[in-house]
């Protein structure tokens, strides 16, 4: 049955263009919110009335947001009808249509949000689909490489350390991370929660990864997929860290600081590449790892 | 005759307020008004104020010959603290205050509010203007009336807002520059004055009575003291904040 699909370049190459085009998204959201410019442009889906207005200030950030999001959502309209025309497989069709609804809704959010002066409810809420987004658009990426539809390097999970289950709590624990944190950043909590969710989610992380190192070492992908988890997550870590101490090095400060907004975005988008990627060990392990019993079949 | 009382310390939470339509006409006796002066000291070192950077929008910048630094905190040469806004707190017999006819006015001029604080009577027009070549948007960051954000484009027509009801202090904000801000006090009364650059104030046409005084810095907080105003006297009242 694998056999009957076909890779096709084109839709991957499409499919990756979306994804880094995302994670570009993610980053100006991010630059939105770090130089205060959010409420910029009070009106929506036009900005002061038209298509395109005088690029200045904190316009620059909320205008240009607007208009990767409307490029993303193209795109996306694109991959979606792609997937239909040629793909085989039903559940990555519905995928690209979840992706589709995911980009139309997150839209919607972001435009309720300024049209009702950033609720931080709506704020948290986009700001949360925003990495979930990021995160399907990867998989497609995926799911349609030439490395997924090749023949697995199988491995026989073993009874005294399973890991699908905790591959599969990883990135759970991510999103809620990330929803505290933007929850956080929209002041609808306070820091601690999400400081105190950090060492839960990164001790997890690298639970998981020590048991895929020592216990499955043996198969590279795993390994390198484990690594690249861990790497991320340390860096979001140092990232975070100096971004709360830039905070509060400028609590007085009278416009967002350069320092304090660099290493905040940073923040935002490596939260974005460590759900993407704990997403993506979770899939591998799935097609890497064969349930027990079912190793020779 | 003068009567001097020393401002109480301490910080306060926001006041209750309600609107006061619904209430009799309120009515002032000339011949027996007072009026209620003081200034209010800063302690301390004078913290400086750091430049604004407006390089992200340079028809800001360019309006300004020498570098604008932030309004947060004013020291005064005399020692005395500018931008504080000052009200009769409590003492008022209740009534509605009749709005004044005369629009305040609140300019955006260098990417800058002017004036940084000020009051209005519930009821009352704030006229918004932009003087500026380049776009804003005026946030009304208020809590007890709705809050709104509108844009307001070079040479647009003049905003007039009003706010029904009394709010003691909101900020407008603009996240185009996001380094303007100002303050507004909509106060039930006409019993209320910001500091300039001396540092004091003069709230006149006062019923005589017994008033909580209260004085409001955007950094410092809330301070309030209580004076006995005679009839056609002057009561003096003084706030000290401090570094």
């Amino acid at each position: 049955m694998a056999a009957k699909i076909i890779y096709r370049r084109g839709l991957h190459l499409w499919s990756m263009l979306l994804a880094l085009c995302t994670l570009m998204l993610v980053v100006v959201g991010g630059l939105v919110t770090s130089r205060d410019a959010g409420l910029s442009v009070p009106d929506w889906p036009l900005s002061y009335g038209k298509l395109m207005p005088p690029m200045e200030g904190g316009i620059l950030y909320e205008h240009g947001h607007r208009m990767i999001a409307t490029m993303v959502g193209m795109f996306t309209i694109v991959s979606m009808v792609w997937l239909w025309r040629v793909e085989s497989r039903k559940w990555l069709r519905i995928l690209g249509v979840i992706a589709l609804l995911a980009v139309i809704t997150q839209g919607l959010l972001g435009g309720l949000t300024v049209l009702m002066l950033l609720p931080w409810w709506v704020s948290t809420m986009h700001a949360t689909l925003a990495q979930l987004f990021f995160s399907t658009t990867v998989a497609i990426a995926i799911f349609t490489s030439s490395w997924w539809l090749a023949e697995p390097t199988t491995t026989a999970e073993q009874t005294a350390t399973p890991i699908r289950r905790l591959s599969l709590i990883a990135p759970i624990l991510v999103v809620c991370q990330l929803a505290l944190g933007a929850a956080a950043r929209h002041k609808a909590i306070g820091s601690i929660y999400h400081i105190c969710g950090s060492p839960i989610v990164a001790g997890v992380i690298l639970w998981l990864s020590l048991r895929i190192s020592v216990h499955y070492s043996e198969n590279r992908e795993l390994r390198r997929a484990a690594l690249t988890l861990t790497t991320i997550t340390f860096t979001q870590i140092f990232l975070g860290i100096a971004a709360y101490m830039t905070r509060i090095a400028y609590a007085d400060a009278v416009q967002p600081m350069p320092l304090m907004v660099t290493f905040t975005v940073f923040h935002v988008a490596v939260g974005a590449l460590t759900l993407a990627s704990s997403i993506a060990l979770a899939i591998i392990v799935r097609r890497n790892l064969t349930l027990v019993g079912a190793a020779s079949a | 005759m003068p009567l001097l009382l020393l401002a109480a310390c301490g910080s306060s939470p926001q006041p209750s307020t309600q609107s006061t339509a619904s209430l009799p006409e309120a009515h002032v006796d000339p011949a027996t008004a007072g009026t209620i002066s003081g200034r209010v000291l800063f302690e301390g070192q004078a913290p400086v104020m750091p430049v604004i950077d407006m390089a992200s929008n340079p028809q800001c910048e360019r309006q300004h010959k020498v570098p604008f630094r932030a309004e947060t905190v004013i020291v005064n040469s005399n020692k005395t603290l500018r931008n504080v806004y000052i009200h009769i707190k409590d003492g008022l017999a209740p009534a509605h205050w009749a709005a004044p006819a005369q629009p305040a006015r609140l300019d955006q001029n260098g990417c800058v509010y002017a004036p940084h604080v000020q009051g209005i009577v519930e009821g009352q027009a704030l006229e918004i203007l932009n003087s500026d070549p380049v776009n804003h948007n005026v946030h009304a960051e208020s809590q007890k009336n709705p809050a709104w954000n509108e844009s307001q484009p070079p040479r647009a027509e003049h905003k007039f807002k009003k706010f029904g009801s009394a709010e003691i202090m909101f900020p407008f904000t603009c996240s185009v520059h996001p380094w303007m801000k100002a303050w507004l006090g909509v106060s039930e009364h006409p019993f209320f004055a910001v500091t300039g650059e001396d540092g004091s104030f003069r709230i006149e046409g006062v019923p005589p009575g017994t008033y909580t005084v209260e004085a409001i810095h955007e950094k410092f907080g809330r301070k309030e003291g209580k004076l006995t105003l005679s009839p056609t006297g002057t009561a003096t009242i003084e706030f000290t904040y401090g570094s």
